[in-house]
């Protein structure tokens, strides 16, 4: 029988394991449904912890192998917690030809971290994506949801800095 | 829902259309929305009441027009004025100007007719025109008539004839015929059937399927309940890329909107036809878009191709018989059946019939979505279109196929876009991206850059490509800092050909085409490159950080 509470597997029992709970049902424990509650869990937590996926192997009954497999071949699954500011840099086709490798290179010195990286403090993380399908505006970035478009290096990191706020700047 | 009742509805919603005389359609899809569109929107609805004009002017919220450089872009009717770079001021002009005054803003116009005037729009026939979350508008322009049609007046055998007379091929890529397809489906045994809408645009570059689904979902899903007539399925599936947020929004919407309409359901226009469409969200692997790895991902498993045969029209989802056409080649079904396989067989060239939908991007002067017929050269679309790369610099090469797709020089622009003109020059058709490249790109970078993605893309089920890739990619990282030596040129053609011939799936059996249409048209600069230890376009040696495959 499935397994209704969350203690077993190090998932604190909260109003997201509810809702996690909800959409598993919904979904009548189906095998099938994998990515779709891979999907609501993301969006619930932020990203995929050992602890969750191991509880979503259980109440689906599927081998946890599976279901780490799974997370972790596509990409956008999150295995790590990312920081509190997120900056996406696309790297589709015709931003790449446009110069946003220049825009990751200027983050990653700047803030001293590495593509699909976070700060030491947690405060930032870098993440490429292939292609958000803005082309004609490229090349593009996304700081904290916020798209940028026909964006300069200079652009991305003013963005940044405001959006993660002055004291660290200052603090740098 | 009767026949009747969307004959009437269709009535009334077209004189409620023709009863206004101006129709503001503000683009709200991806391309516009981020640069502010939502707040043109609300401004143009402040504005009409400000001025008085509510009774004569309707504002919509429409998809994309295709001039996705113009963000956000606002088409007024009659005329199809073009506004560009609207902001909300800009638009309480426009209506004091325009629909007030009867002046159109010249200054604000989108003065280049020619990125228009050699289009043919039929996929996207409706793309800006209509509200993409009212089926009301759908319907107002002629929509579910086909399937109304096909339902009263046709046998589903009927309908795999007409669409395999139009010639209509598969447009993901492959080129398929549409209407064989159809046929090897309906005749498999075994049921349930099922209907896959493919949705999975993982090229980077292209985004002609996105901007379909939010400018006119519901002839997806007319294309969709038409084919699972056609083959006997009740259930279909749209596999959509989750990085497409506003075309799932959209999607969700038009599928409640089609049920409660009922012409998604049960007994469609009181005949025996059921059928239901459910969405199935991808989550970020280029590789799902082959259709053995999207079965693999809408079971809820790892996206990776396996060998055909069997193919899904025989096993499929769950191993039933199983339709997957791209959403373009669906959209272009209700069209077909309304006017006829030989009015479409009569438009684009003798061996590719219709037209084809295009991305396009890069060093261009006029990027944006395009749909052309087949058979227009590539000159045309990138220089009379495109209107060709910005002043001062040089046009070098343009992709044609996405990230496996080939390089071609200047002096294959002549070339006719169709499938078979495109795989001889080394290029593909692909799911339809047009990259430009200027001369201050390099071509060796460029092709080391597109291996990169590959092998970050590569299922790594099949050796060649992911060995095979890595390996090659380590060549061409090498290359571009002048490590390696033209004797090396032959064995890299040698494992290119070795990675296309031995891959078990599209992703390997392409990726190596950047390379081998760079070596073969472009060998100049990787000469320069290993023997003069330079980088003509001025990229390499250090010049601009690299990628890295981890």
């Amino acid at each position: 029988m499935p397994n209704s509470g969350g203690q077993q597997t190090g998932v604190k029992s909260d109003r997201r394991l509810q809702m996690l709970e909800a959409a598993i049902k919904q979904h009548q424990y189906s095998k099938d449904a994998l990515l779709e509650i891979l999907h609501t869990a993301q969006e619930l937590y932020g990203y995929l912890d050992k602890d969750l996926l191991q509880h979503i192997s259980r109440q689906l009954r599927l081998p946890p192998s599976h279901v780490y497999g799974v997370a972790t071949f596509y990409n956008l699954f999150k295995l790590k917690k990312p920081g509190m500011h997120v900056v996406t840099v696309c790297m589709g086709t015709a931003c790449y030809v446009k110069g946003a490798e220049n825009i990751v290179s200027t983050i990653e010195r700047e803030f001293n971290l590495k593509r699909g990286g976070t700060t030491s403090d947690g405060r930032l993380s870098l993440f490429v994506t292939r292609c958000i399908g803005a082309c004609a505006m490229a090349p593009n970035a996304i700081v904290d949801g916020e798209v940028v478009g026909k964006a300069t290096p200079e652009d991305v990191l003013r963005k940044v800095k405001s959006a993660m706020g002055a004291e660290m700047v200052e603090a740098r | 829902m009767k026949p009747d009742e969307l004959r009437s509805l269709a009535q009334k919603e077209s004189e409620l259309r023709k009863s206004y005389r101006y129709r503001i359609n503000v683009c709200c899809s991806s391309g516009c929305m981020p640069f502010g569109s939502l707040k043109v929107l609300s401004a143009f609805k402040d504005a009409v009441r400000e001025f008085g004009v509510e009774e004569e002017c309707y504002v919509a919220r429409t998809g994309c027009v295709g001039t996705c450089s113009l963000a956000p872009a606002v088409l007024v009717e009659p005329g199809d004025y073009l506004y560009q770079n609207v902001t909300p001021e800009k638009a309480r002009e426009i209506v004091k100007e325009h629909i007030v005054g009867g002046r159109p803003v010249k200054s604000m116009l989108y003065g280049n007719e020619a990125f228009f005037k050699k289009q043919l729009r039929i996929v996207l026939r409706n793309a800006g025109k209509i509200d993409p979350l009212r089926i009301e508008d759908y319907i107002a322009v002629g929509g579910y008539y086909a399937l109304l049609k096909a339902l009263t007046r046709m046998t589903p055998q009927g309908v795999i004839e007409e669409v395999a007379l139009s010639g209509l091929k598969g447009r993901g890529g492959a080129g398929f015929l549409t209407g064989l397809k159809w046929r090897y489906v309906a005749r498999a045994p075994g049921s349930p059937k099922y209907v896959i809408a493919n949705l999975d645009e993982g090229d980077p570059g292209v985004f002609a399927n996105r901007t379909l689904a939010e400018a006119d979902p519901h002839a997806i899903l007319e294309g969709m309940a038409i084919a699972a007539y056609a083959v006997g399925s009740q259930k279909g599936y749209i596999y959509v890329r989750s990085e497409y947020p506003l075309a799932v929004q959209t999607l969700k919407k038009a599928i409640e909107a089609a049920r409660s309409m009922g012409v998604l359901g049960n007994n469609i226009f009181e005949t025996s036809f059921s059928f239901d469409v459910e969405l199935r969200l991808g989550a970020g692997a280029f590789v799902a878009g082959e259709e053995t790895a999207i079965l693999a991902s809408i079971e809820g498993r790892r996206a990776m191709p396996r060998p055909r045969p069997p193919y899904p029209a025989q096993s499929g989802l769950w191993g039933k018989p199983t339709l997957i056409n791209n959403v373009e080649t669906l959209a272009n079904v209700p069209v077909i059946l309304l006017k006829g396989s030989e009015w479409f067989s009569s438009i684009g060239s003798k061996n590719c019939t219709g037209t084809k939908c295009f991305s396009l991007t890069g060093k261009v002067n006029n990027p944006g979505l395009i749909e052309v017929p087949m058979g227009i050269t590539l000159r045309e679309v990138v220089f009379d279109i495109g209107g060709g790369v910005a002043p001062g610099r040089r046009f070098k090469a343009v992709q044609v196929g996405g990230p496996s797709g080939g390089f071609l020089p200047e002096q294959l622009l002549d070339l006719p876009i169709d499938y078979e003109s495109l795989t001889k020059a080394g290029a593909i058709m692909g799911s339809g991206g047009i990259v430009v490249l200027d001369d201050t790109s390099c071509m060796v970078d460029t092709a080391k850059f597109f291996t990169e993605f590959c092998v970050d893309e590569s299922c790594g089920k099949c050796t060649p490509c992911r060995a095979g890739l890595y390996k090659l990619y380590k060549i061409l990282d090498g290359f571009t800092r002048g490590e390696g030596s033209v004797e090396d040129f032959s064995k890299v053609e040698e494992l290119c050909e070795f990675i296309k011939e031995a891959s078990l799936c599209g992703l390997g059996q392409t990726a190596p085409n950047p390379t081998l249409t760079t070596l073969r048209y472009f060998r100049d600069e990787y000469i320069a490159h290993l023997v003069e230890k330079r980088c003509p376009a001025g990229k390499c040696f250090g010049n601009s950080g690299g990628g890295g495959v981890e």
